[in-house]
């Protein structure tokens, strides 16, 4: 399949397989043949029962996995990187301008505040300091953090204000592509509710959305397409 | 091909041999400013020894390291004069070595310690140069009361610290470091590793460490190099290598390792 | 006579001091620079001036004439026995004036009357090392005066503005010579450093137990270190001598008993000498 003029990613014939030493070079095949495509304004979202590799689709796409065979091909404004075949500094560079990837786990630095965890998300992305903290705010009291926690570092948050940092730190930037990985999973209905206006804000700006979502009603209400990546099975 | 896009140090084919045993054998790697570059291993691995070499300590039995100075001339780093070098590791470079005793003079006040690289270099005004120590003091969180105390006086992750600000002084491009939480407790770690992705983010360092601490890798390294009995049998971004693991080896040492 | 004949003129054997007047040469070459020397046995320990002498031993020539000093003052113990030793093993005419000397040696001073062309300062030594407080070892000294690398020493000096408030050093006090070498002037006082900057004289140091020659020819330029805002001062004395009334000489301080009576005087008792006795006739001269 070739990039077409609006796919922000293009998936192609992308397989991962596990090859576990530990346990004597066992093999676990997970995906094999995935492909499809995302275009800029629309949400695409990851279906199938949990264990088939739909993080692992995010994670390849992100570079955070090894892609085994095809290729992932992401606009880069008028070019094309091939994830499967980037550099260390390529793969850098696209998840500083291009990719961003709101991941289950929050993984934080010790001693940095809520503020600046999500504003350096920002700077990373080329804002300036000024501009990067003041969206940061604005995000996190659209999510109802409380400021008194802004200069707390969110190791010490509950599993749904982490949850919401992390949002927070991948909608403050403005990524062409976008991934999602149950970003609603620990929210409650307000919350899931702010996430849904968000996506579908940035949808309105033409970001690719890839997403995974436990929640019907989410799913409901941004989902553009569905993929069932049981298909995909190895 | 811009300067910034230029590797700032590239490493090809380094090997160091103690006879028959290897110290390290056949390592090459790139370096970009700004980014940090650990490398892991257990002990004998022979990370320490390149480190070594890259810093110039050590010279090769094979390879070679080119290094793009300050003024954009890419030179041999085995090649440059005693005078040059020296030039190089007091302006350009630092290392943090895992003990800070050796990397500081104990006998010298905590101002005379940042003080001594500008003095090296020829700052001759007393009023300037301790102000610019006051400064760097500040900037890595040492109470500027304690300017003029002996580094004897200092706790583990304080002189740690004052050994971070002695190199930074000198505004180096890049920077070594060895070890440099090893025997820190888990919250002076913390604070120190906060400090250096600080200095990195802020000035565009580019640093070389040297860790047995994976998770110390995680939080600081854009890159990793795996090294086992010499060489390097994994390479690649941080969070991948960590999390999808090739190697055998590099799948054990991550399992293995406690915090995960 | 018997005495003289039975050493060698000055003591050492002409070997020995061939060997150390190479050293000379070499040091008077390069200003400032520290050459090693095959030190020899001496009738006197270590710490007791025996690079000195055996610098006065190697250039002494029979219508030398010598004069000895210790602290400036020509009678303590030490310097009459060191021009004892010279008057027993070289027969050499020997002087308490310093303007009728052609070799001067000397403990920790340098003589208040100017020198002239032709006159040679011998320098005793402890540590040639100016460095070695800082840095204690010989490998890594030698490289830093190889690579002209002294930044170590300013940070003595600003040790010494941090801790007293300006630099404390009193003497020893560290010198460039010729804009390249770090050198030590031996534990003269700092008040002596102007002297040696373009001097008509030869000075010579010699460290016995380190084995050290060092030299600065006549007319070296000899400039000693400071910081921009903290430049090098001259010490000075609140009071002129007691004896002479000089006010622009190092003056030492006498106890005179055990009720705190003391009283200041010139340490080069030459000059004081001088002073008090060509005054005197003028003295005379108006009571008259």
């Amino acid at each position: 399949m070739v990039a077409t003029d609006t796919a922000l990613v293009t998936v192609t014939g992308v397989g991962k397989t596990f090859v576990m030493h530990l346990r004597a070079g066992a093999t676990l095949p997970v995906l094999r043949e995935v492909s499809f495509e995302v275009h800029a304004g629309e949400c695409v979202v990851l279906d199938g029962p949990s264990g088939i590799g739909k993080s692992c689709i995010l994670k390849m796409i992100f570079g955070n996995y090894r892609i085994d065979a095809g290729s992932i091909l992401v606009r880069e404004g008028r070019q094309y990187t091939d994830v499967a075949r980037a550099s260390p500094r390529d793969v850098l560079r696209l998840r500083q301008r291009v990719i961003g990837y709101i991941s289950q786990f929050l993984r934080t630095i010790p001693r940095v505040g809520a503020l600046d965890v999500v504003a350096q998300a920002a700077r990373d992305h080329g804002l300036e300091a000024a501009t990067a903290r003041s969206r940061a705010a604005d995000l996190l009291a659209r999510l109802a953090i409380p400021e008194r926690l802004w200069q707390l570092p969110p190791a010490t948050f509950s599993g749904g204000e982490q949850q919401r940092i992390n949002i927070a730190r991948g909608f403050v930037a403005m990524h062409p592509v976008l991934l999602l990985d149950e970003p609603t999973a620990s929210l409650d209905q307000v919350n899931r509710a702010a996430v849904v206006e968000f996506i579908r804000h940035r949808k309105r700006a033409g970001t690719a959305l890839i997403g995974i979502f436990h929640d019907e009603d989410v799913k409901r209400l941004v989902a553009d397409r569905a993929i069932d990546v049981s298909r995909f099975r190895a | 091909m811009s300067a910034a896009e230029e590797a700032l140090l590239t490493a090809a084919g380094l090997t160091k041999l103690y006879g028959a045993r290897i110290g390290c054998m056949d390592v090459s790697l790139d370096l970009y400013a700004g980014e940090v570059l650990a490398v892991v291993g257990e002990s004998g691995s022979g990370k320490s020894t390149l480190l070594s070499l890259l810093a110039t300590q050590l010279r090769p039995t094979h390879g070679h390291i080119r290094y793009r100075m300050r003024d954009g001339v890419v030179r041999d780093l085995f090649t440059l004069g005693e005078a040059e070098r020296r030039f190089l590791w007091r302006t350009d470079w630092g290392f943090v070595h895992q003990d800070p005793r050796l990397g500081l003079r104990m006998g010298v006040s905590a101002g005379g310690n940042v003080g001594e690289r500008l003095m090296a270099v020829g700052w001759r005004n007393y009023g300037r140069i301790r102000g610019e120590a006051l400064a760097w003091l500040a900037r890595v969180e040492i109470d500027t009361e304690r300017i003029d105390d002996l580094p004897t006086t200092f706790s583990g992750g304080m002189r740690q610290r004052l050994q971070i600000a002695k190199h930074m002084v000198t505004a180096p491009r890049l920077v070594f470091m060895d070890e440099p939480t090893g025997g820190l407790d888990v919250s002076v770690q913390a604070r120190l590793l906060d400090l250096m992705r600080g200095l990195v983010a802020d000035h565009g360092l580019a640093v070389v460490i040297v860790t047995h601490d994976l998770a110390v890798a995680r939080l600081l390294s854009h890159r990793l190099l795996v090294m086992r009995h010499g060489r390097v049998i994994e390479t690649g971004l941080t969070d991948q290598v960590l999390d999808d693991p090739r190697e055998p080896y590099t799948q054990l040492l991550v399992s293995a390792d406690l915090r995960g | 006579m018997t005495d003289a004949v039975a050493y060698n003129f000055a003591y050492l054997d002409e070997q020995s001091k061939r060997t150390i007047r190479r050293a000379i040469l070499k040091a008077v070459a390069i200003p400032g620079y520290q050459v090693p020397f095959p030190s020899r046995e001496m009738p006197m320990p270590y710490g007791w001036g025996t690079g000195g002498v055996q610098v006065t031993a190697s250039i002494l020539g029979p219508h030398d004439v010598l004069k000895v000093i210790d602290q400036g003052a020509d009678d303590t113990t030490n310097a009459v026995s060191i021009r004892q030793f010279f008057a027993r093993t070289a027969g050499v005419r020997t002087t308490t004036r310093t303007s009728e000397a052609s070799i001067i040696q000397t403990r920790h001073r340098i003589p208040e009357a100017p020198l002239a062309e032709g006159q040679i300062v011998v320098f005793q030594v402890p540590i040639p090392e100016p460095l070695r407080f800082l840095e204690p070892r010989e490998s890594e000294t030698r490289q830093l005066h190889a690579l002209e690398d002294y930044g170590l020493m300013h940070v003595k000096l600003y040790e010494d503005i941090a801790r007293h408030g300006h630099i404390a050093t009193a003497y020893a006090y560290p010198v460039m010579v010729e804009a390249r070498y770090l050198m030590d002037p031996s534990p003269t006082p700092k008040f002596d450093n102007p002297k040696m900057h373009m001097s008509p004289a030869l000075q010579l140091f010699g460290a016995g137990r380190e084995q050290r020659i060092y030299a600065l020819p006549p007319y070296t330029r000899v400039v000693s270190l400071d910081f921009d805002d903290h430049p090098f001062a001259r010490t000075r004395f609140a009071q002129p001598c007691a004896l002479c009334g000089e006010r622009h000489t190092y003056l030492d301080e006498v106890l005179l008993d055990d009720r705190g009576g003391r009283m200041f005087v010139c340490s080069d008792t030459d000059y004081c000498q001088e002073r008090r006795t060509t005054a005197a006739p003028e003295a005379r001269n108006e009571r008259r």
